[in-house]
């Protein structure tokens, strides 16, 4: 039985993403609050019950369009790496400019959890949350936590496990287009559907095409269109 | 009651309240500015003005974000406040 999942960790910058990924993993991964400061990779590992968590920790962006190479880095991972399960790491503090973020991982891929983070600062400053009204808008599982103080982490990482063994299913929100734009999504989706088959959510791949995404055009000639095809 | 004084955020004094109505702007950098949270019915707060007049700081979702003239003088919004 397949007991390692793969977890990756995407945000804005400056949420306690890498805060979290140290605490999880146990490893001394540096941390600064400088841009482009996750360039690469980090991966490490925790285990829960009986499974092992592949934690990889994505540039922190404030979006998803591939305006720069960590956006690029992070939408390709969650896109075409697909990992088991998407952790959206949102400041408490500021959830509207974060929540963008979220909305866009959750029109790419299925399984999102969301983790709002920092939020003993937020109740410091009288922010209140209501964490199951978020879930069931958002359609994916919500947790709140204090990375810093290590509070809320079996919550999470239940809810990870709860996620990868098919005990909860996420069934994303997605945004709604004017009627002109779902028009023409309707025309598209099929035919991208056909060529991406189960490998990208058509509809983000349309929603990408109608906004002339020409470098993802190329990743995804790069990666689904087989040697010589 | 007065009309919405519509102006420029490259216009905008120190302490000024202005709700964007329109971005005039394409392509990356209008992608950019909606992501730093330059959207249609924000409100954005003059922080301050650099000694030349350019950039200027402006708060918008609980960030302090900087922006060129090239970028503030095609943003447009309605002034709200006007506190000094």
């Amino acid at each position: 039985m397949r007991n390692e999942y793969r977890i990756a960790l995407a945000g804005n910058p400056n949420t306690g993403k890498s805060t979290l990924f140290n605490a999880l993993t146990g490893l001394r991964q540096h941390t600064g609050n400088w841009a482009g400061k996750t360039v690469s990779l980090a991966q490490g590992s925790v285990s829960f019950k009986d499974k092992t968590f592949q934690l990889i920790d994505l540039p922190g962006t404030y979006s998803l369009f591939s305006n720069s190479t960590d956006e690029e880095v992070a939408r390709n991972y969650i896109v075409f790496e697909k990992p088991d399960v998407t952790v959206v790491v949102l400041d408490a503090t500021s959830l509207e400019r974060n929540l963008n973020l979220a909305l866009q991982v959750l029109e790419m891929t299925t399984n999102v959890l969301i983790c709002i983070n920092l939020i003993d600062v937020a109740e410091q400053q009288g922010i209140a949350i209501n964490e199951r009204l978020l879930t069931n808008r958002l359609g994916v599982p919500v947790i709140k936590i204090s990375a810093r103080n290590k509070k809320g982490f079996p919550m999470l990482l239940d809810t990870i496990d709860r996620i990868v063994s098919g005990a909860i299913e996420c069934h994303p929100a997605q945004m709604t287009y004017p009627d002109e734009i779902e028009a023409q999504l309707k025309k598209i989706e099929p035919k991208v559907s056909e060529f991406v088959g189960n490998h990208l959510s058509s509809r983000w791949v349309a929603l990408r095409l109608l906004d002339g995404d020409e470098a993802l055009l190329n990743e995804i000639n790069k990666r689904l269109v087989p040697e010589g095809g | 009651m007065d009309k919405p004084k519509i102006i420029k955020l490259v216009h905008g004094q120190k302490g000024n309240i202005i709700k964007i109505t329109s971005l005039n702007l394409d392509g990356v950098m209008r992608r950019r500015l909606l992501d730093l949270g330059f959207v249609s019915g924000a409100m954005v707060e003059v922080v301050r003005k650099s000694p030349l007049g350019d950039p200027i700081a402006f708060r918008v979702s609980q960030t302090t974000i900087a922006l060129r003239k090239e970028e503030s003088s095609r943003i447009e919004g309605e002034l709200v406040s006007n506190e000094e």
